[in-house]
């Protein structure tokens, strides 16, 4: 089965293919192409996925792609746990979002081609898990962030879409631009860009003293170096400080996009590669990498929830839990918690994507993204309700919910390697726990606050009015909240299943040994070695974890469920802190202000330069030449041309003086003849 | 006694005479007598200078046959010509026969 494995990207691939071409003619159809090659892939990644769980070895299929002296490029695939568990979760979830966006789309007069990104999308995600070698790797990666950017524009009339496409594709820019680097530096000293050479090489590497790079007054060790910038990738795609700032804004794509993209898999592949290049980051001297790796982690993990608490858009506030969320995973890679950072990207897929889904539902229904005009949903959407509620707990990390196991993984992880870490990331779940039981208060309790006659979106494009739609995610004319067709609750259904279940893998007792079946599953060999116990699980640890969620929970409670407290008195207190974090800290500010604007004003400046100095240079080059011709023209006129007339004048001349000789009469020749003889006669007796 | 210088005198008399000939004459018949006589200037040349300086050889009457054969042939081509360009022209004038001038 392992061998198929090349087949899982191609099915979406194909499918893109089709639907980029003959997407409107299809039509309606279209969806069901991208679900069909959605379901093949699925059918191969879980086959290779139950495969390596039955105890197959791992695979590796290569083949030289670009020979270049003693360097070999090699494309090719990587079966083991790591690839084979994500590939699983990706098909799942992605397929499980294809049927819900044929609801949530309906009557899309742009379905194919939402569709038709959305292939591409898995393909390229697909890839990129599946490559055997940074540069593969780097293909998918650039291909996904391709996606993101054509599917948060996907409402291309909207002046914010645009914007916050081009906002995404060019943060993450920079972090992919750190990475390409890395890729070459990896190139560079080791001669090859496959995973599995690479890793020999930095762990031989590791034994032996390690070139150092001077960067002004620090000496770092070459091989951290190449990791911080390969890190530089993950920075951007997975939404970590400082390149967080896109994420919230790439919420102006479709919710389906969101779900996919920018909760469950795109923004998870920069954990994944860390994950994948753990030796990199991990074979560097003290682990530094790593410990560089925690820490930006759990600088995004506070100050994505503090911000999320300010927010008042649904998808906002997801969309900062899932960065929030994001840095907890590369906490917890950091921390040497390499099982407990790739199972919390699992179970975060899954009950991220379901929050979405369901936030999708939500908005689907009262045509708003602003909580605080929604409310009493409760009751006219319950299969919404308590798919989202699933999420919510699984989100927040309640047991038994699968995000209780893999957060409390991460706290362990923590707790035992980096106390500091463990303060930091308690304080977050707290804000998680907190933000999301507001959201909730906010949406499903209390009275509808919607207004009862929804305007309809202002930037109407006509193509959509035509298709009787008012809104991108269609409007039924009614302003009474209602539940969403099946096609999109189904899958609501099972992603809350997922959400619930999924962490029963890292039950102690469901593996060998008293261990949990993750720890088993996923592990980084590395460990043993370097003689490093994962920490077992411990009930102190998470009654502790526990009992500060269900803190956060309360005083949510308290404030807006309640509203024993009222909110805008929480807000008083607050004073500026409030305002601080519901503009974002001011980081998208000082961004606008740093980068935007001193872009522009560079922009503005290099074209004073060009109009000014590089145009005044060439037109002086200009004037020059002209004046220059206009020199030589006086010279040719009189100096070459008088030569040239002078001679014409003078061969003219002589022939005017000497035409009179020729008479063309014989006598008067001979005459001269006879003349001349006499002279030479008289000079000749002369001389005698 | 008459020598050497006499024949040369002679010759040199003729030989002026026949170019006076050409060149004061117009008529083309006239000419021609005139190229004969310095022709036959030349003659008397070769047959003097044989007799006085080298005698034991003939080459020089050889010679002078030899011009008289010539002399013959031009006056035949010269005499075809004039008769041909009177046939033309209604004249043996050589300045009127100036068909070739521009």
């Amino acid at each position: 089965m392992a061998r198929l494995a090349w087949l899982i990207p191609l099915f979406p691939l194909a499918s893109y293919a089709v639907l980029i071409f003959r997407g409107r003619a299809l039509g309606d159809r279209a969806p069901f192409v991208a679900i069909g090659a959605m379901a093949l892939s699925a059918l191969v990644a879980w086959g290779v996925f139950v495969e390596q769980v039955l105890g197959a070895e791992s695979f590796v299929w290569r083949a030289a792609w670009a020979v270049g002296g003693q360097r070999v490029i090699t494309v090719g695939y990587t079966v083991d746990h790591l690839s084979a568990i994500t590939v699983a979760m990706i098909t799942l979830v992605g397929g499980l979002i294809f049927v819900y966006s044929v609801g949530y789309m309906g009557g899309d007069p742009y379905t194919p081609r939402f569709f038709a990104f959305l292939s591409l999308f898995c393909a390229g995600m697909l890839t990129m898990v599946l490559a055997n070698s940074f540069l593969l790797m780097l293909i998918g990666w650039e291909v996904i962030g391709l996606c993101s950017y054509l599917l948060i524009g996907f409402y291309f009339r909207r002046r914010s879409a645009n914007m916050a496409q081009m906002k995404a594709f060019l943060t993450t820019r920079v972090g992919d631009t750190l990475m390409l680097i890395g890729i070459m530096a990896l190139f560079w000293q080791f001669g090859t860009v496959d995973y599995h050479a690479v890793f020999e090489a930095v762990q031989r590497g590791a034994k032996e003293a390690a070139a150092v790079v001077r960067l002004g007054p620090w000496e770092v060790p070459l091989v951290t170096l190449t990791a911080l910038l390969v890190f530089g990738g993950p920075i951007g795609k997975s939404g970590q400080f400082p390149l967080h700032v896109w994420l919230p804004d790439a919420m102006e794509g479709p919710t389906p996009v969101s779900a996919l993209i920018h909760a469950a898999t795109m923004v998870a592949a920069g954990v994944y590669l860390v994950g994948r290049a753990y030796p990199l980051f991990f074979y560097t001297p003290h682990h530094e990498a790593l410990t560089v790796v925690a820490w930006v982690g759990t600088v995004t993990a506070l100050l994505a929830a503090l911000m999320a608490v300010a927010q008042d858009d649904i998808k906002r506030i997801l969309a900062y839990s899932t960065i929030s969320q994001l840095g907890f995973m590369m906490a917890g890679l950091g921390v040497l918690g390499y099982t407990a950072g790739l199972f919390h990207l699992l179970t975060h897929a899954f009950f991220k994507a379901l929050l979405f889904l369901a936030a999708g539902s939500v908005i689907h229904a009262v045509h708003t993204n602003n909580i605080k005009e929604m409310g009493g949903l409760w009751r006219p959407m319950p299969v919404t309700f308590g798919t989202f509620l699933a999420g919510f707990l699984a989100l927040a990390g309640v047991f038994p919910f699968s995000g209780f196991w893999s957060k409390d993984e991460i706290l362990l992880e923590a707790y035992h390697h980096e106390p500091a870490v463990y303060t930091v990331l308690t304080a977050a779940a707290f804000l998680t726990a907190l933000y999301m039981s507001r959201l909730v208060a906010y949406a499903f309790f209390g009275p509808y606050r919607g207004p009862a006659h929804p305007e309809p979106d202002p930037w109407l494009p006509e193509d959509y009015a035509r298709a009787g739609l008012y809104r991108p995610h269609g409007y039924h004319g009614s302003a009474e909240p209602h539940e969403s067709p099946p096609v999109m609750t189904v899958p609501l259904v099972v992603l809350a299943l997922l959400a619930f279940g999924a962490g029963f893998v890292a039950v102690p007792g469901t593996g060998p040994e008293g261990g949990s079946w993750i720890h088993h599953f996923l592990k980084f060999k590395g460990f043993e070695a370097a003689g490093i116990q994962a920490p077992s699980f411990s009930w102190p640890l998470a009654l502790r974890s526990l009992g500060v969620v269900l803190a956060g929970m309360a005083v949510a409670w308290v404030v807006y469920g309640l509203e024993w407290v009222r909110s805008d008195q929480v807000r008083a207190w607050a004073g500026p802190a409030y305002g601080f974090l519901r503009n974002r800290m001011y980081i998208d500010t000082l961004y606008g202000w740093v980068f935007v604007r001193g872009g522009l004003a560079l922009a503005a400046g290099l074209w004073w330069f060009d109009r000014h100095v590089v145009d005044g240079l060439v037109n002086l080059v200009g004037w020059t030449t002209v004046l220059t011709s206009r020199l030589h023209r006086l010279v040719d006129t009189y100096v070459v041309d008088g030569l040239v007339n002078l001679v014409g004048w003078a061969t003219r001349g002589l022939g005017l003086l000497l035409q009179p000789l020729q008479t063309g009469r014989a006598y008067n020749y001979i005459l001269v003849a006879a003349a001349g003889l006499a002279v030479l006669v008289v000079v000749s007796l002369w001389r005698l | 006694m008459i020598g050497l210088a006499h024949y040369l005198v002679l010759s040199s008399l003729l030989f002026g005479l026949g170019l006076f000939g050409v060149l004061t004459r117009r008529n083309a018949v006239a000419i021609l007598m005139g190229i004969e006589l310095m022709l036959n200037a030349a003659n008397v040349n070769f047959v003097a200078f044989t007799r006085f300086v080298d005698p034991t050889f003939v080459r020089g009457h050889i010679a002078a046959l030899v011009v008289i054969t010539l002399a013959a042939c031009e006056a035949v081509v010269g005499l075809a010509l004039v008769i041909n360009a009177y046939r033309h022209l209604e004249t043996v004038n050589v300045d009127q026969v100036d068909l070739l001038k521009g």
